[in-house]
């Protein structure tokens, strides 16, 4: 029986080949999005980001009002303001950054502003440390922000791309974070396929459009933008009386973010023939597998380049790799994870006096399951800590043994990859 | 960073067979990770799927660095650093020693700049003649001649041309999209030079 092979309407003849690290993809992608506003503050290891669309700027080569400000607060805080008055907005930042962004990252979701925010993962001080892991990610995950990882250069710029598409959609309306991790994606160069302008502009459909709100009790609405002409304001005061139905709406929102997620993942592969997964979950060989590795970033493409190997010699292996981290894909997990013998899921950072959050999502997805797999957390990569094949290996060989025991020990359910003592 | 994963645990498979990974050591100021993405980018003029970066951390003028290439028939899922290289090339003979080989495939490559003789870059390295395919280029009198100036980055790439990873037009069209016109053409004369006078020994 022969298959429909699709062809996208941008066959690879017809896309650009450009030689990128993950910042410089990022901030391209982002000059193709025709972005009205970029404020931005630079670190380590995100500075390229915000050099080269500054480059952009000073070469004409956008419309953008660029903004440099005096911190990641006030980056944010403009990214805010912009949104409000109807703009494209967006920023990048790492670590301590995103740290000092916090208080406005949830004034972002509250107010539903669908701001994209380029995160180049770092790991929080103290120490200080200038390399990847995913701290700075879990300190965001409550923010009601839209969070998507990649996993190498590539999907770094079509995740971008795709991150205003999700976050502009009618129904989300929400703030959309894309992760790649520092220095292991943000400082390594690879040869990637990118769009005409052209293409993408149509992807996005043009400029950001407003979405209406309804705002009096006759039923008329207005365009959610600051406009002196027909007045509205934005982050009242909302007490005991307003501001628990205030967040149920903003729930929904990232809830129907999965729909959306998938969609544009499926758009994308109409137009360029790359897609991730089903756009939440990007699973490699997990239908047979007794064994499932859970893991986030670029860390997820060692690991499988390692799960191959183990696959020709004949285990029964897989990795489930989680695009979108927020929302989180539960029943799409809790589908491929469902006849699984042991889970294994790998955290980019600790959570002091619990288990990893990645693995404590994992374990409430799967808690409902009438047989639930085994289940054991491994931290690795802390600090920039490399992962290597022979670790990831080492990994895989203990796991055979937990396989062959039936359980893991309460006392070794959280464990730790590649440190010393 | 750890080259070595000792402490991490044994090597039990081999990996990336379908890839080639070099290692380039140099010390910072003299291009190494300039010399890593010029390979990578004349590799992907060759339709092949590339990956170049530095060993990560702070940058010292003078100090030894390391960078990686990474070239496949396939995209490059992994994104560790190369503990297995299939190539070493070395842009500073001052770096020479047997820890250069840390790692090193089996019939593996050591492409460096040396104008001496042959028996001392064994000895440097702690090898005997016939161990690993060792290629001498000359990089420094050429840069010198050439360029007026000790870098030896791009005469460098001249041995992964010798070894037939990348073509000698691919690494000049790299050059000239890297480089401004005057500066790319004294270093493609250069490449050119040093593919003349690398040999295997």
């Amino acid at each position: 029986m022969s298959r429909l092979q699709l062809v996208p309407k941008y066959p690879r003849e017809k896309q650009v080949m450009m030689n990128l690290n993950g910042d410089e993809a990022i901030a391209y992608a982002a000059k193709q999005s025709y972005v009205d506003v970029v404020a931005a503050y630079p670190i380590t290891p995100q500075t390229i980001i915000v050099e080269k669309y500054s480059e952009f700027v000073a070469n004409g080569e956008v419309h953008t009002e660029f903004v440099p400000v005096e911190s990641e607060h006030s980056a944010m805080s403009a990214c805010v303001g912009a949104a409000a008055a109807g703009a494209r907005a967006f920023t990048a930042t790492s670590s301590q950054g995103l740290a000092l962004m916090v208080e406005i990252l949830y004034i972002a979701s509250g107010l539903r502003l669908p701001i994209v925010l380029a995160v180049v993962n770092r790991a929080l001080s103290a120490p200080i440390n200038i390399h990847n892991d995913h701290s700075d990610a879990y300190l965001m995950r409550d923010s009601g922000w839209i969070m998507l990882f990649a996993e190498n250069v590539q999907e770094a710029y079509d995740t971008t791309i795709q991150a205003f598409k999700i976050a502009e959609h009618p129904e989300v309306q929400l703030p959309t974070s894309v992760h790649i991790d520092g220095f292991f994606l943000s400082h390594t160069l690879e040869n990637i396929y990118t769009l005409p302008d052209e293409a993408v502009y149509e992807f996005l459909g043009g400029p950001r459009k407003i979405p209406k709100v309804r705002v009096d009790y006759f039923g008329e609405e207005v365009d959610y933008v600051l406009n002196p002409a027909r007045p509205l304001s934005f982050g009242n005061l909302a007490l005991y009386d307003y501001y628990f139905e205030m967040k149920i709406p903003q729930l929904i929102a990232i809830n129907k973010a999965l729909d959306v997620i998938k969609q544009v993942n499926e758009e994308w592969y109409e137009l360029t023939g790359r897609r991730y997964g089903n756009g939440l979950v990007d699973p490699y060989m997990v239908e047979d597998a007794d064994i499932v590795i859970v893991a986030m970033g670029s860390g997820a493409g060692t690991i499988r380049s390692v799960v191959k190997k183990y696959r020709e010699r004949g285990l029964k292996i897989g990795l489930l790799r989680v695009r979108s981290y927020r929302p989180f894909p539960h029943s799409d997990i809790r589908n491929l994870l469902r006849n699984t013998k042991l889970v294994v899921v790998m955290d980019r950072a600790i959570g002091p006096g619990q288990y990893g959050a990645l693995y404590l999502d994992i374990a409430s997805t799967l808690y409902h399951e009438r047989s639930r797999p085994i289940l054991v957390d491994y931290v690795y990569g802390l600090g920039g800590r490399d992962l290597s094949p022979d670790m990831v290996s080492t990994m895989i060989n203990q796991l055979v043994k937990d396989l062959e025991r039936g359980y893991i020990p309460e006392e070794e359910r959280l464990r730790f990859l590649g440190v010393r003592g | 960073m750890y080259i070595n994963a000792g402490f991490i645990g044994e090597i039990e498979v081999g990996v990336f067979e379908l890839l080639v990974e070099i290692r380039w050591h140099s010390r910072g100021g003299q291009g190494g990770w300039t010399a890593s993405n010029l390979a990578a980018l004349a590799a992907s003029y060759e339709g092949k799927y590339v990956q170049s970066f530095p060993a990560f951390g702070p940058e010292r003028s003078g100090a030894p660095i390391m960078a990686f290439t990474r070239i496949s028939d396939e995209p490059v899922e992994i994104h560790s650093m190369v503990y297995n290289p299939d190539i070493v090339v070395v842009l500073d003979y001052t770096l020479l020693s047997p820890s250069i080989l840390s790692g090193l495939k089996q019939g593996g490559i050591i492409i460096t700049n040396y104008t001496g003789s042959e028996e001392q870059v064994f000895s440097s390295l702690g090898i005997k003649k016939g161990d690993y395919r060792v290629v001498l280029i000359p990089a420094s009198k050429l840069a010198l001649e050439v360029l007026k100036s000790k870098i030896t980055n791009t005469a460098m790439l001249a041995g992964i041309v010798k070894i037939g990873v990348v073509k000698i037009e691919s690494v000049e069209k790299a050059i000239s999209e890297r480089f401004s016109k005057p500066v790319a053409e004294k270093n493609i004369l250069l490449v050119r030079r040093a593919l003349e006078e690398a040999r295997e020994v």
